[in-house]
């Protein structure tokens, strides 16, 4: 029998230690789901990694398995490395995905800048793009968190040098994290080292250890070998070899619905395929 | 005597209710709507060219300072001058003529537009848009509406009493929604068009007369407001175009008047009590009108128009307003006006376009001309050079809200300024049909269409709305990115491609690589997924190096064996593992025919395509 007193939508005191399980979302990743149980929504995640790890496939598979379910996504591209081929064939709609190009080697378009330096009264409303690709991620993704409404917004810092991202303060992770708690938007960033310390619910870092026997084809004489050429390897012909996928290992760095401390055994493995590959194992 | 009273014309009577509106002292009107904080001042409105300038309308404020229509603009301002010193003296703080003149005062010089305080020059192009806004009030009401005059509108309300109320409600919301508008306007219902209409004239605020009781009401009425009925007849049926006939009409009205004064007649009480044979013997078939007129007897079908669904402002200034600021002020106001019009006709605007004078100086030109006894008779003609310049909002879905048109017109000329100080505004909205779209109950939420607008018009602002790049070098290395939305631009003899940043990509029917378009984001959240296919494993995603790099690759054996790219040192190192070739080609019947050589290849932990083509090594991306 509940207390008359009580009332609804407040947490009892004796309850306050319980922490709300956040509703997750499914990574399209059968692996990868069980291994997080999904992203949280109104969290900050962070997937991190080498270059050719595995982090734009599950990207792609994310934002295909939101806007299968009708939500909008948005992608702010630091380095405007994004290619719609491989998200349309990945299963992403794409007119449910906002791009947000930032590159510091294309400015704003528009004419009359000499005139709008002999009249310094409206030259000095003009606002170039804002600093470096960087500062732009930052604010137009505090911008989308801002205007609500999106499913997914995902910060794609892969291509920032490790030595470049930590510049983000980490005034701006606190912001983030505030801007989208109690929101149904999942926020993602992918970077090649986690930078948001405590701000993050979900870290998850990917790699590509055994990559070797994916990167072959079934030409190849020997699929385990090293990555360096082989005297039997170079027996075969370079157009007989196919890149059929990447063998993709996940290692989960914090779970913040799971205590501080993620279970040793926090792994998980899987494939990913080319487009050109078709349905078939890439394992012999 | 004829007298309307009987039972039968009551019953005929009562079937038919029209409303005149009637905006007194229209060019004062025209001026406060652009301008409210006018109605707390002494203003008065001149028109014609200097020296001729004179006063054309006064409000009560002005006319309290000695200041009447006749006077030249200079008297006026040494009324309102002298009472505002008058105030002053006596210490009480009169807010009417607490503002000094603007020229000491450039803030509120910015704020009024640059005008002088209390003189406004009348401008056609606020008459119009009053008028138009007039119209638009009419409409909400009634399918059926007369353009009688600029400042007189009727409209048939027969049949409307159940959608709208009784009359004297419905009058009074016709007067609310002039208000809205920005108009301070005499509302009157009565049973045929010309009873309403000089009701309208005769008495300030909302008048009804019930049928029967015409004549009764309007007996108190001077005779002048039928010469000027007359008169807007004349208008309405000559299609609100002034012509010739007119001014002699004018002039018979006048001296109508003039004999009806000789005899004694003030009011149309004592106009409509004169026998008829007798009127019809000395004033002929007009005076006979006039004083049916005066009866409230006369019965005239409607002249309807439908106004076509333009919607404008415009505003000149004084004085080029040189930042954005006072231009914000002014843009506020007439989006402000804009949107209550379309409100009127429940309607939305899909597009907002702004049109900008710029005042760019005087242009000397020198004309050079034959040389005649050793002296060339070149001369320098100066003249005031101005240009236009337009931004247009197009807005995905349709809208109605003023401060959104007004942010998005503040980031996008913030964006694209004009360049130069602005003499003249002009804002016209494309109507459509409103939204009725109702989103599902269980559908996933989406940004709504305003603030998402916002947000990207912010967005836009901090990385920028397009990039250009040669059109050289796009073709050099092989990209033809976006190029169904490539705009070439003649800038400086240079080509260029525009590429827009922010957006939603769509892929483009071709085998070019990399070949999409940026189309405009939208919310799409009621359509349904157009996508049916799903892929039961992951795919290996390509991440593009934009613009790709040029790169040195050592060839063994035919084969990549070390890639060297300047731009990205990380890139470089030995190759341990490569596929390829993959030879591709397209569009060889244009000029824009290409060919590439695509190769997989490891360099360390990483895969990476690389490519070749007429102009050497790229490399295109990195598989993750």
């Amino acid at each position: 029998m509940s207390s008359p007193l009580a009332i609804r939508g407040v947490v009892p005191a004796s309850r306050l230690g319980e922490r709300p399980v956040a509703p997750t979302v499914s990574t399209g990743i059968a692996e990868l789901d069980a291994l997080t149980g999904g992203l949280p929504r109104g969290g900050l995640s962070e997937i991190c990694g080498p270059v050719s790890s595995g982090r734009t496939s599950v990207l792609l598979a994310l934002m295909a398995e939101m806007t299968r379910r009708g939500e909008v996504c948005a992608l702010v591209d630091t380095g405007d490395s994004f290619d719609p081929h491989s998200a349309e064939t990945a299963g992403v709609e794409l007119r449910r995905v906002l791009w947000v190009r930032c590159s510091k080697s294309k400015s704003a378009a528009g004419g009359r800048r000499s005139t709008a330096i002999r009249y310094p009264a409206f030259a000095a409303d003009r606002r170039q793009p804002a600093g470096d690709c960087l500062e732009q991620a930052l604010k137009a993704t505090d911008l989308l968190l801002q205007g609500g409404g999106f499913g997914l917004v995902v910060m794609d810092l892969a291509d920032i040098p490790p030595e470049t991202a930590p510049r983000v303060p980490l005034t701006s992770w606190f912001r983030f994290r505030r801007a989208v708690e109690n929101t149904p938007t999942v926020l993602l960033v992918l970077e090649q080292e986690p930078h948001a310390k405590s701000c993050a619910s979900l870290v998850v870092k990917l790699s590509a250890v055994s990559r070797r026997s994916s990167v072959f084809s079934r030409q190849d004489s020997n699929p385990q070998s090293a990555i360096s050429i082989q005297p039997d390897e170079i027996a075969v012909p370079a157009h007989a070899r196919v890149l059929r996928g990447l063998e993709i290992h996940a290692e989960v760095l914090r779970d913040r619905s799971q205590g501080k401390k993620p279970p040793r055994s926090a792994k998980a493995c899987w494939e990913s395929r080319a487009a050109w590959a078709g349905r078939e194992k890439l394992k012999a | 005597m004829g007298w309307p009273g009987k039972a039968e014309s009551l019953i005929a009577e009562s079937l038919f209710m029209f409303a005149a509106i009637y905006v007194p002292d229209f060019p004062l009107e025209a001026v406060a709507r652009a301008e409210p904080e006018l109605r707390e001042q002494a203003v008065a409105v001149v028109e014609g060219t200097p020296p001729l300038v004179h006063v054309v309308a006064v409000n009560e404020r002005a006319a309290q300072a000695g200041v009447e229509p006749g006077m030249t603009k200079l008297q006026a301002e040494e009324r309102l001058a002298a009472s505002q010193s008058s105030s002053e003296l006596s210490g009480r703080k009169d807010p009417t003529l607490s503002r000094p003149n603007t020229l000491s005062r450039p803030k509120e010089r910015r704020e009024n537009g640059g005008a002088t305080a209390g003189i406004r020059q009348r401008s056609a192009q606020r008459e119009a848009a009053a008028h138009a806004a007039l119209l638009d009030c009419a409409c909400g009401f009634s399918p059926r509406v007369e353009d009688t005059a600029p400042d007189t509108v009727l409209l048939d309300l027969a049949g409307l009493e159940r959608i709208f109320g009784p009359p004297a409600k419905m009058a009074r919301d016709v007067a609310r929604r002039c208000s809205e508008l920005g108009l301070e306007a005499n509302v009157a219902v009565a049973s045929n068009p010309d009873a309403a209409l000089l009701a309208a004239r005769g008495f300030p605020g909302v008048t009804v007369i019930p049928p029967g009781e015409q004549a009764e009401r309007l007996g108190g009425l001077p005779v002048d407001v039928l010469a000027q009925s007359m008169v807007d007849g004349r208008w309405s049926m000559a299609g609100g175009q002034e012509n010739r006939q007119s001014a002699i009409d004018n002039r018979q009205f006048l001296e109508l008047l003039d004999t009806l004064d000789r005899w004694g007649i003030r009011n149309l009480r004592a106009l409509a009590a004169l026998p008829e044979v007798a009127v019809t013997e000395r004033l002929g078939q007009d005076g006979l009108r006039w004083q049916r007129l005066a009866r409230g007897a006369t019965s005239r079908p409607l002249v309807a128009i439908e106004p076509p669904l333009a919607f404008e402002e415009a505003i000149e200034l004084d004085y080029p307003a040189g930042e954005l600021e006072p231009l914000s002020f002014l843009l506020n106001r007439m989006l402000e006006q804009l949107c209550a019009r379309l409100a009127a006709r429940v309607l939305a605007a899909s597009e907002v376009r702004v049109r900008l004078m710029l005042d760019c100086g005087i242009a000397e030109v020198q004309n050079c001309g034959i040389e005649h006894r050793g002296e060339s008779n070149s001369a320098i003609r100066r003249f005031r050079n101005s240009a236009i310049h337009e931004r247009t909002l197009r807005l995905p879905v349709p809208m109605l809200d003023a401060k959104v048109f007004l942010k998005l017109l503040q980031l996008d000329l913030q964006a694209n300024p004009p360049g130069a100080p602005v003499t003249k505004v002009w804002l016209s909205a494309t109507p459509a049909e409103p939204r009725r779209a109702q989103d599902g109950l269980f559908l996933p939420a989406a940004p709504q269409a305003e603030r998402l607008e916002v947000t990207l018009a912010k967005i836009k602002r901090v990385v920028g709305a397009t990039a250009s790049k040669s059109m050289v070098e796009s073709m050099a290395s092989g990209q033809s990115s976006a190029a169904g939305q490539e705009k070439q631009r003649a800038a400086s003899g240079t080509q260029e491609v525009v590429e827009e940043l922010v957006g939603s990509p769509e892929l483009l029917d071709t085998h070019r690589p990399d070949g999409f378009t940026m189309k405009k984001f939208m919310s799409a959240n009621a359509a349904p997924s157009s996508i049916d296919y799903r892929p039961s494993t992951p795919i290996t995603a390509l991440r593009l190096f934009r613009p790709p790099p040029a790169a040195a690759v050592a060839l063994r054996d035919g084969r990549p064996a070390r890639l060297t790219c300047p731009e990205r040192p990380a890139l470089a190192g030995a190759v341990t593992w490569c596929a390829g070739p993959w030879r591709s080609s397209g569009e060889w019947w244009s000029e824009q025919a290409w060919w590439r050589e695509e190769w997989d290849v490891a360099v360390g932990e990483a895969l990476y395509r690389i490519y070749r083509d007429t102009t050497g090594w790229f490399v295109e991306g990195s598989y993750d």
